[in-house]
């Protein structure tokens, strides 16, 4: 694909206030390492990996505390040194707010690393790195987190595409990254590129980062092979698609991938923790967050993965009983409880404001004033959708509306003059399409069963009688006359023997 | 403990915020016709809007609605508002509150109420009162100039008495019913009883209307899809036949300029309840529209047949969404 200094300006996009200057003020930072950390064993998508240590067990910094087991799986590693002390179900930060599995490390304030060796990615053949890769617990940092190794084993892409435009409001983490990470950022992409056998990567940024996007240009100054396209700041300019768009000029719908087109889109982070896996051996022992809304000193720290969230917010100058957003104002959601550490995924932590608070949700009537229609990123029309989801006609809103195409990024609920949770109706929507297909499944599998089981029947039925009808053809007259008289004889002597018995 | 469901922002942006806004452009147009005939347009205005929001609260209370918020909503002001200035200001006030009576309670709260009525509740109203009083309805107070006076006498709308006053004032047909009267009777254009090379007091009215439609694009109430596509339909329609024959059909731009062709465009077909959602919709709405209308105009039985036409589309909204669904993302 050719690639041109163009930017496509996707339809759609709101523009809110970014709230983004509050947590750039001061460098990231690093907090002493925590007396607990509380480590979820699963912290991507995919299969559970499997546990490898046991209670009582002493593990290094960098250890891997459950390893793989499938494709699509990732490591868990341990952040610190300290001792397992319990290996049990935890709360952790999910809508749900159901527990998982979770391994608690006593950290010993040592820190001490585990025996690293130096991966030189040229050395190693593509299988030996996918391994490698598989060991190194990478994952879509963006707030994904699907398993990174399985973005790198194709050798279909010829497009590398850096998401940084980071469009949520109050998010800072990426942009901070690329500021004070940039050599392994770049790293990062360099080593991605060579997986991916590729000449080229683009890096997407909204023009609200100009630190970063000066300090980028510096850099890669002689490099004709990393190209920086800089776009206007618009929510939600980093949903994959609408990236893509804005970067190539080609628009992807959910019936098809990126990765079909060739393209493989990777976020700021991943691609740091992927340099410095490779050059300093480092697996995902931590990550950047960003915490920052109603605190006193909004702040990006760089906390190992099981801290508990509390430490940072305390540091950042919140109260223990404050209402927490985990990820940004408009995707994310609010945490069930407060007392969980950090993972993976967790990008923000947005301490509630008043402004959130006293958002008005008296929901009035729709008055078909398409405003969302004018903001939808996905170009469908949400007032259709909302229509079509409360009157429960599924059928429509995948075939004619498609729902699935919604990427529920919230544009038409923050314009919507009616106050109607737009998003939770797509969602209420779409899980009862899944689960009505899900249960169309198994009807589907019990009816063949069924029908099977009659047809057998059936089939058994029939194979009886024609082997009985081929018997009695198969016995002549005489043969009957002989089997009637053995049969007689045999009656006789048993009247016999009773008789004996009973004198 | 607040309801924080995602997104936890939200723009300040509600119902009652756009309709301020479109009573904000219909101000100015308000403020001359106050010049121009006085004050009655005032108590019109004061208890027909008065009446809209009494009966606005008998509807949701029986239809068992929160009262507070959707009296808040500003639609009912809005609905009592664009009938009164589409009505002849010298109406009897009865006359008046039975439109309003057919737009609030049946037009509006019969079919479901607000966001769910599929006809344009004033445009209703007014077509009642068009054919239960056509006499009352075609009989326009004539102006005698912009006269400061009009404003000082204003504290006199409170009388009903005084808005009774309105009957022994002068009145006559509009332009457009004039003319077509005219036509009737085998006139030509150029021998027509009326001025067309100065501005009436109606089509000064109709400027500002065309203006304070603007200032509804600009503030993004609405799109320039509806306006432009009636306009440019009642300009091209109209000029069509005006080029056919010019003795007998009047210009494209006496066109524009009577009737309630810019309140119209900007201020009624433009009711998001019951027009199409869709761009490409709104566009074949409004050319619809102003080619029904001129069709009225010059062939019908009234002088102004915008309000039947509205009505008749709205009927088809349904149908034109249905065939105008724009593709989505990737679909192309």
């Amino acid at each position: 694909m050719e690639i041109t200094d163009k930017i496509f300006k996707f339809f759609g996009g709101i523009k809110p206030n970014g709230h983004k200057a509050i947590s750039t003020i001061n460098p990231i930072k690093r907090l002493p390492i925590p007396k607990k950390l509380i480590i979820p064993v699963r912290q991507h998508v995919g299969k559970v990996p499997n546990i490898k240590v046991s209670v009582g067990d002493k593990v290094l910094k960098g250890q891997i505390l459950a390893e793989p087991i499938a494709n699509i799986s990732a490591a868990t590693h341990s952040s610190s040194s300290g001792t397992v002390i319990a290996i049990e179900s935890n709360k952790i930060p999910h809508p749900s707010g159901l527990p998982d599995l979770c391994i608690t490390i006593e950290t010993d304030g040592k820190d001490e690393w585990i025996k690293r060796n130096r991966i030189d990615p040229s050395n190693l053949s593509s299988e030996a790195l996918y391994e490698t890769m598989k060991s190194s617990g990478i994952v879509g940092l963006g707030g994904a987190t699907f398993p990174t190794h399985i973005k790198l084993n194709s050798n279909k892409i010829k497009t590398l595409i850096v998401n940084a435009a980071e469009c949520e409001p109050y998010i800072t983490c990426d942009d901070m990254a690329m500021q004070e990470k940039t050599k392994e950022f770049i790293e990062g992409i360099q080593i991605t590129m060579d997986f991916l056998k590729i000449p080229h990567a683009i890096i997407g940024i909204e023009d609200n980062k100009p630190k970063a996007i000066e300090k980028l240009k510096t850099v890669l100054n002689k490099s004709k092979n990393i190209t920086i396209k800089v776009v206007p700041t618009v929510y939600p300019s980093g949903d994959e698609k609408r990236l893509i768009y804005l970067m190539l000029g080609l628009k992807i719908s959910k019936e098809k991938r990126p990765v079909d087109f060739g393209i493989q889109v990777f976020n700021v982070a991943t691609l740091i923790s992927i340099g410095r896996f490779f050059y300093h051996s480092e697996p995902v022992i931590s990550r950047i967050v960003t915490v920052t809304g109603a605190l006193k000193r909004p702040n990006n720290y760089e906390a190992l993965i099981g801290t508990p969230i509390q430490e940072l917010i305390k540091d950042a100058g919140g109260k223990s009983d404050q209402e927490i957003i985990m990820g940004g104002p408009m995707m994310g959601f609010k945490l069930p409880h407060t007392d969980v550490s950090v993972t993976k995924a967790m990008n923000c932590l947005l301490a509630i404001t008043d402004e959130m608070k006293s958002k008005d949700t008296f929901e009035m009537p729709c008055i078909r004033c398409t405003k969302c229609v004018e903001v939808c990123p996905a170009q469908l029309q949400p007032q259709e959708l909302y229509w079509h989801a409360k009157s429960k006609q599924f059928e429509k809103l995948t075939e004619d509306y498609k729902l699935f195409d919604c990427i529920e990024c919230g544009c038409c609920s923050y314009v919507c003059p009616s106050n109607i949770p737009l998003v939770q109706y797509y969602r209420y929507a779409k899980s009862e399409i899944r689960d009505q297909l899900k249960s169309s499944e198994v009807a589907d599998i019990a009816r063949e069963r069924n029908e099977f089981r009659l047809y057998r029947l059936e089939r058994e039925k029939k194979e009886r009688a024609e082997r009985n009808a081929q018997r009695r053809a198969q016995t002549s007259d005489s043969d009957k006359k002989k089997l009637i008289e053995e049969k007689k004889a045999a009656i006789a002597e048993a009247m016999k023997r009773i008789e004996e018995k009973e004198k | 403990m607040a309801i924080i469901d995602s997104p936890a922002i939200k723009e300040r942006s509600t119902v009652n915020m756009i309709m301020f806004t479109v009573i904000l452009g219909l101000l100015p147009a308000l403020f001359l016709q106050i010049g121009f005939f006085g004050y009655q347009i005032l108590g019109n205005l004061f208890f027909g809007i008065g009446f809209a929001l009494f009966l606005e609260a008998v509807c949701l209370k029986l239809r068992n609605y929160p009262i507070r918020p959707f009296i808040l909503d500003g639609s009912a002001f809005v609905t009592a508002w664009l009938l009164i200035i589409s009505v002849p200001a010298n109406i009897p006030i009865w006359t008046l509150l039975i439109g309003i009576f057919f737009s609030i309670v049946v037009a509006k709260h019969a079919y479901g109420g607000i966001g769910s009525n599929p006809f344009n509740p004033a445009m209703i109203g007014y077509a009642v009162l068009l054919i239960s009083f056509p006499k009352i309805m075609t009989n326009w107070p004539i102006s005698d100039g912009f006269e400061i006076r009009n404003f000082i006498q204003f504290s006199q709308f409170f009388s009903i008495a005084n808005i009774n006053e309105a009957y022994d004032a002068i009145v006559s047909a509009t332009p457009l019913d004039q003319i077509k009267t005219s036509l009737f009777l085998g006139k030509e254009v150029n021998a027509l009883p009326i001025s067309l090379s100065t501005l009436s007091s109606y089509q000064m009215i109709a400027i500002l209307y065309f203006l304070g439609g603007i200032f509804l694009v600009y503030k993004k109430v609405i799109t320039w899809h509806l306006p432009l596509s009636l306009i440019l339909s009642i300009y091209i329609f109209s000029g069509l036949l005006h080029l056919y024959d010019q003795n007998t059909y009047m210009s494209p731009l006496f066109h524009l300029l009577n009737g309630a062709t810019f309140l119209a465009a900007f201020f009624i077909i433009t009711d998001p309840v019951s027009s199409p959602t869709t761009l490409k919709g709104k566009i074949i709405f409004g050319i619809l529209i102003g080619l029904i209308t001129v069709i009225i105009r010059n062939y019908g039985g009234y002088p102004d047949g915008i309000a039947f036409a509205v009505i008749f589309m709205n009927i088809c909204v349904p149908l034109i969404e249905k065939f105008t669904q724009p593709k989505v993302f990737g679909y192309e």
